[in-house]
């Protein structure tokens, strides 16, 4: 019988490590599927993180490296100059990204550096066991924000796309969720725009995708899923921050 | 061969450019600018990459995504800026990747300030990064060496899959000297591990330092020990001058050895036996050419711009056989050939007076 | 209809809340190597094969096929 869904091929055929309902892996398969339908998994390096998504090398197809903590951009930037023909992308979580990575990230974009980064914020660090996270959002309770994040004491998070939209460099930036199919599909749509542009020579494209962390959250997967509709999307406005492939390059 | 009259810094940027370095990263910082300025100039000229990264840490990563790619790579720096890029460098020891290090080193710690020094031998030697490993560490003492260690250093970064350091300083990098760029035609090797896009025709290449079980994680930590042991024995550079009757071994690396030859000279004018031994490699020490220069001295005297650092090294080669000796200055000052030449000379008194002895080995 | 791998499976559910026909559950008899309960297609008759339970999968483990059983 014919299979009308299936693992994409990107995706290596292995068991993941993921805690259960962790939305990581539905946007690995995303991409991979991406990598599948433009057909360029045997000219894609990827770059993954520091933190739970530390071993996505195991499971894409393609080439991979894993760069230091914060670093995937200068990593891929380093790959995307030796050699401007490979597609480029990084898979970077909150902590990678928006914390120690920052000014990565931020001149990374600033050069329009032609790479595709998937940023996964779920408001926390979740590998070391669920520490406060640039993205952890005022009142959020961690390990490290036991009483809530208290703005006053620790500050206030930050809106990657908001703040990448301001910067000139940055070609495409959009934020989109995974908690349910419509915004997954909707993820896969940013997701596939994101590494045509890379692949048009717009330059800089990002796609932040809300996510889970239900281990750390301390909820199951359903209410942590419910989580990101109720608490996080209206923190974070799903949405088109800043889109330039219309415009002339 | 054409003769230029070149800077070192600048020299150093085109010897790598004609060895193959497809791409520069780097990030300003004194006395190292030049070399960043001459890839700024020529790169876009010649087919390559130069870019000047946000920080010292970006630059070294992007070297590591350029040599992860499977071409030659290269960052350069100064001792603050090398501070910055150990984490970098710990992971390119990790990941097998090759690529150049230099540091044309200033006087520390901290800020420091703008003037030569060698205190960084320790960070190129035994600490520049986290974890266990090591780099090749070439100290060049001339403008035309740092051309050929140049050559040298990328061909042996690609042999070994490690980075390699040049440790240069601000003298040599900012003095004019006349060099020549050997013609030697350069044979970039097949790198079937770098991450070029697999076609669909072989496994996905996986560049990678994280190891979770312990064993794993020393297996590749002993792997790479086995090859430095070739390392040690393919790549150890020295030179001896004056030593085989010498009584008193001066021994200094990079900048240092111009002004202990100097030195050493004035000595033996003066009638008093004395030698040079210098390390072209710090690592690998050039252990056994070393012993081998001290075979009829009574004493050792060790000059760096530092406040004692190879001297830890010769101390430990030679096993307490022979008393050893440092002088040196720091914060970006250089002795003198007459400093060391009176260093020289008290010692030389004190072994003739029988106060300063030990066996020959 | 859908095929469940159920040595990929963690048992997080989440197939069970999208789907439209109600057909999928957490078997609790038996869990697999790993020790997760797994997700189970109770009726595979009644499968539309909408692709809901596979896209939101975090694990690949689903499967599915044109056409019910």
């Amino acid at each position: 019988m014919e299979a009308v869904f299936d693992r994409p091929h990107a995706l290596c055929d292995v068991p993941t490590h993921y805690c259960p309902g962790c939305t990581h892996g539905i946007i690995h398969r995303l991409i991979a599927e991406v990598l599948d339908e433009l057909d360029i998994e045997g000219d894609t390096v990827g770059v993954c993180p520091v933190g739970c998504s530390v071993m996505a090398y195991d499971y894409f197809g393609c080439d991979m490296i894993e760069a230091p903590h914060g670093r995937a951009p200068a990593v891929a930037t380093g790959v995307k100059r030796a050699s401007p023909d490979k597609v480029v992308f990084t898979y970077q979580g909150d902590g990678d990204l928006a914390a120690i990575g920052t000014c990565e990230t931020v001149h990374a974009a600033a050069r329009r550096e032609n790479i595709t980064v998937i940023f996964i914020n779920n408001t926390t660090y979740g590998m070391t066991g669920g520490q406060m996270a640039p993205t952890t959002i005022p009142g959020q309770i961690t390990q490290t924000s036991p009483y809530g994040r208290d703005t006053a004491m620790q500050g206030y998070p930050i809106k990657i796309c908001e703040m990448l939209a301001a910067v000139d460099g940055t070609a495409f930036v959009q934020r989109v969720s995974a908690d349910s199919v419509p915004h997954i599909l909707e993820a896969k749509k940013a997701i596939r725009k994101a590494f045509e542009n890379q692949l048009n020579g717009i330059g800089f494209s990002l796609v932040e995708v809300l996510s889970t962390c239900p281990t750390n959250w301390g909820m199951t997967p359903s209410a942590a899923m419910e989580r990101i509709r109720k608490e996080l999307i209206p923190y974070y406005p799903l949405g088109i921050y800043k889109d330039i492939s219309n415009q002339s390059k | 061969m054409e003769r230029l009259l070149m800077k070192g810094n600048e020299a150093l940027a085109e010897a790598a450019i004609r060895a193959g370095c497809k791409c520069f990263f780097g990030y300003p910082i004194t006395p190292q600018t030049e070399i960043s300025a001459y890839f700024a100039k020529n790169m876009p000229k010649r087919n390559g990459v130069f870019l000047q990264a946000e920080s010292e840490i970006a630059a070294v990563n992007m070297v590591l995504g350029a040599s992860a790619a499977g071409v030659r790579a290269m960052t350069s720096s100064s001792s603050p800026g090398i501070s910055l890029k150990s984490e970098g460098i710990s992971y390119l020891a990790a990941s097998d990747l090759p690529c150049v290090i230099v540091n044309v080193q200033r006087g520390g710690p901290g800020l420091g300030g703008i003037q030569p020094s060698q205190s960084d031998y320790f960070q190129a030697v035994k600490a520049a990064g986290h974890g266990d490993f090591h780099l090749i560490v070439y100290a060049p003492a001339s403008v035309q060496e740092t051309v050929d260690m140049t050559y040298l250093a990328f061909e042996n970064a690609d042999r070994y899959r490690m980075p390699v350091m040049i440790l240069s300083d601000g003298l040599l990098g900012q003095m004019m000297e006349p060099v020549s760029f050997p013609d030697t035609e350069i044979k970039l090797p097949e790198k079937e591990w770098a991450c070029t896009g697999h076609k669909h025709r072989r496994t996905h290449n996986i560049i990678n330092s994280l190891y979770l079980q312990p064993d794993m994680l020393e297996k590749s930590v002993n792997d790479r020990f086995m090859r430095y042991e070739r390392v040690k024995s393919e790549c150890t550079l020295s030179e001896e001058y004056l030593c085989s009757d010498a009584d008193i071994v001066v021994t200094a690396f990079g900048a240092s050895a111009r002004i202990a030859r100097s030195a050493v000279d004035s000595a033996r004018k003066k009638g008093i036996r004395a030698g040079l031994f210098r390390p072209k490699t710090l690592y690998p020490f050039p252990e056994t050419e070393l012993k081998a220069s001290c075979r009829n001295a009574s004493a050792v005297l060790c000059t760096e711009m530092n406040m004692g650092q190879m001297v830890y090294d010769i101390r430990l080669i030679l096993e307490n056989t022979l008393p050893v000796e440092f002088y040196g200055r720091t914060g970006g000052n250089i002795p003198s050939p007459e400093d060391i030449l009176t260093q020289i000379e008290k010692m030389n008194r004190r072994i003739k007076g029988g106060a300063l002895s030990g066996s020959s080995i | 209809m859908i095929t469940i791998n159920r040595e990929r499976c963690k048992g997080c559910g989440l197939c069970t809340d999208v789907c439209p026909a109600k057909i999928i559950m957490i078997k609790h008899d038996k869990p697999n190597s790993k020790g997760y309960y797994t997700a189970e297609c109770t009726d595979n008759e009644h499968c539309r094969s909408c692709r809901m339970c596979g896209i939101i999968c975090p694990d690949c483990a689903i499967t599915i096929y044109k056409g019910g059983k």
